[in-house]
């Protein structure tokens, strides 16, 4: 009974294998579709051969667990709307970080448990009962500690995303010396795991190193403004993966070691791209000054004036070139249907239309592509913030639908601005700036939008599709 | 289980691997693709399951049970969000192909 051992390991290998492969696939528009199902092939493969591992017990216990865990997360992942995605992103990893947190928690757990046999029996030899789990060696148990401790990190401070997200924690929680309350937690998490590794472990100091690991988490995240959490996203998911290879290390399971490791490394790439996108390092994310670069806001002149359905459609009717600046408030309204036919009908009276996105319109970067890509615009039509910033000198009207912050001249002029440094789209510089806007509050990052007080903008007041329905309302009848 | 040494080769060299796939990918895939690979570390569902495989005492049963219910959630809800956010690329292509022609 040779061959099942070495068949799981096969299993093991062809799953890290079609991982690599779909990963690889994913990362071309082409291809992409194909690489997660893939991807997909490799996971099912690899849990199915679990099951027949050697010396598996609880297999009701696992099955259980696997149904109720995957059921429920399949049936919300199909029911959420599209703009929901960043925040369930956001959740299934912090799972991902919590599991690895618990695999290293059964496995301090069971060492303890191992020690106190072993102790009376004084050798070694005198091995316990069930020998199911060899007792680690030093190298094992500090990766263990490790990757318990950057799971439970990514654990806490992923739900922190989601619930922010979400918007079920709006606004950042910040109180005096913060930085140095989280570098003391952090600093006696890992006290903790360094006296955990080496050997002094009871269940009381387990208990106590993931209390505060988990605190580490949430404490780190709570402070971090809604604008800047893809980048923080991103970030968990690249320590989640490496929280996997380290627990796979001690379970010695190589599928966990390489894909843990290339999400990790992968995930590491992307979010100093996300950042850069954003112009911002990871460090200043992190633990940087967003929000509290001391100095009063400048305070803005002038007031909002706004701007009829009728008009705004001739306006944009009579134009040259139109620019369209989607944001995530276009998104919450399910307008970008709704927004494409507009442009349709311009396009058709011959006005040169294009979309600007900026790098993180929507809340992550390419969110905003996904979802004008849902409403059938053409890839040639939407431009990055870096092609069109120059373009828009020429553009007579820019149609802001639902983006404030990306928008906000206040990022360029206003050092004690929580946004500033972070590049925008010049909508400013075009000759007419329609907004479209729900109310008169302020954006995501909880910022006054210096653009809508400009002079040559004008506020369209009103949900982004009921607003959308009335420009190509207008449109027609001026066709008629 | 693992010799010390080939488990630092495969660490290497997976990283690399990892930084060679993200390398040049254009900026609408970062969202895809970091979901892609949020999938892909669901992996920790087969550690979870060995975990509470060996698991012996009650108590190491819960946290190993707790540990899957969350890998399997990691694992499932990972690739259905990425297989749906993928299904825009395509359908778009197509709608895209037919709308500008």
């Amino acid at each position: 009974m040779n061959w099942l051992p070495t068949l799981i390991k096969a299993c093991y290998f062809l799953a890290a294998l079609l991982f690599i492969l779909g990963l690889k696939r994913m990362s071309s528009p082409r291809t992409a579709r194909g690489g997660v199902v893939w991807a997909g092939y490799g996971m099912l493969l690899a849990v199915l051969a679990t099951f027949f591992l050697p010396g598996i017990h609880n297999v009701g216990l696992i099955l259980a667990a696997v149904l109720i865990g995957v059921s429920a997360a399949w049936w919300t992942g199909k029911r959420v709307a599209m703009t929901a995605m960043p925040q369930m992103v956001a959740l299934y990893n912090g799972m991902g970080g919590g599991a690895a947190a618990a695999i290293g928690a059964v496995e301090l757990i069971g060492y303890v448990r191992e020690l106190a046999l072993l102790q009376p029996a004084g050798m070694p030899g005198g091995s316990p009962a069930v020998p199911a789990t060899v007792p680690l060696s030093p190298v094992e148990l500090a990766l263990g500690v490790l990757g318990a401790l950057i799971g439970a990190v990514s654990f806490s401070g992923s739900l922190i995303a989601f619930a922010k997200l979400q918007g079920w924690l709006d606004r950042r929680f910040v109180f005096p010396a913060q930085r140095a309350v989280n570098l003391l937690l952090l600093a006696a998490a890992v006290l903790l795991g360094v006296l955990l590794a080496s050997g002094h472990a009871c269940v009381p100091l387990i208990a106590a190193f993931f209390v505060l690991a988990l605190l580490f988490g949430l404490m780190m995240t709570l402070p971090i403004g809604g604008a800047d959490m893809p980048v923080v996203i991103s970030l968990y998911n690249a320590l989640t993966g490496l929280a996997v290879a380290f627990e796979g290390f001690v379970l010695g399971n190589e599928a966990m070691i390489i894909a843990g490791t290339v999400v990790g490394a992968a995930g590491t790439l992307l979010t100093q791209l996300m950042a850069k996108a954003m112009n911002r390092s990871i460090g200043n994310v992190l633990f940087g000054s967003f929000g509290a670069a001391g100095g009063e806001a400048q305070a803005i002149d002038g007031a909002q004036k706004p701007i009829e359905a009728s008009d705004a459609a001739v306006m944009m009717a009579y134009a040259e070139r139109v620019v369209i600046v989607p944001g995530y408030g276009m998104a919450v309204a399910q307008a970008q249907h709704k927004v494409w036919e507009f442009a349709q009908l311009l396009i058709k009276r011959g006005v040169k239309v294009k979309f600007a996105i900026h790098p993180v319109a929507g809340r992550m970067p390419g969110h905003m592509n996904v979802l004008l890509a849902e409403a059938g615009v053409p890839y040639d039509l939407i431009a990055d913030m870096d092609d069109i910033n120059p373009e828009f000198a020429v553009t007579d009207v820019a149609l802001v639908i639902g983006a404030n912050d990306v928008v906000n001249p206040l990022a360029r002029t206003d050092p004690a601005s929580p946004i500033y440094g972070m590049p925008i789209l010049d909508v400013g510089d075009s000759r007419h700036v329609i907004v479209v806007k729900r109310g008169k509050g302020t954006g995501f990052a909880g910022i006054e939008n210096a653009l809508f007080y400009a002079d040559n903008a004008r506020m369209l007041y009103g949900d982004g599709q009921a607003a959308a329905g009335q420009l190509v309302n207008e449109l027609k009848t001026l066709d008629d | 289980m693992i010799d010390g040494f080939l488990a630092l080769y495969i660490f290497m060299l997976a990283a690399f691997t990892g930084y060679e796939i993200i390398a040049r990918v254009p900026v609408i895939l970062h969202t895809p693709l970091m979901s892609g690979s949020n999938f892909v570390h669901g992996i920790v569902l087969v550690g979870a399951m060995i975990a509470l495989g060996h698991a012996q005492t009650p108590f190491e049963m819960t946290v190993g049970f707790v540990g899957v219910l969350l890998g399997a959630g990691n694992a499932a809800g990972g690739y259905v969000v990425t297989e749906r956010m993928l299904e825009m690329f395509k359908s778009s292509k197509a709608d895209a192909g037919k709308g500008s022609k």
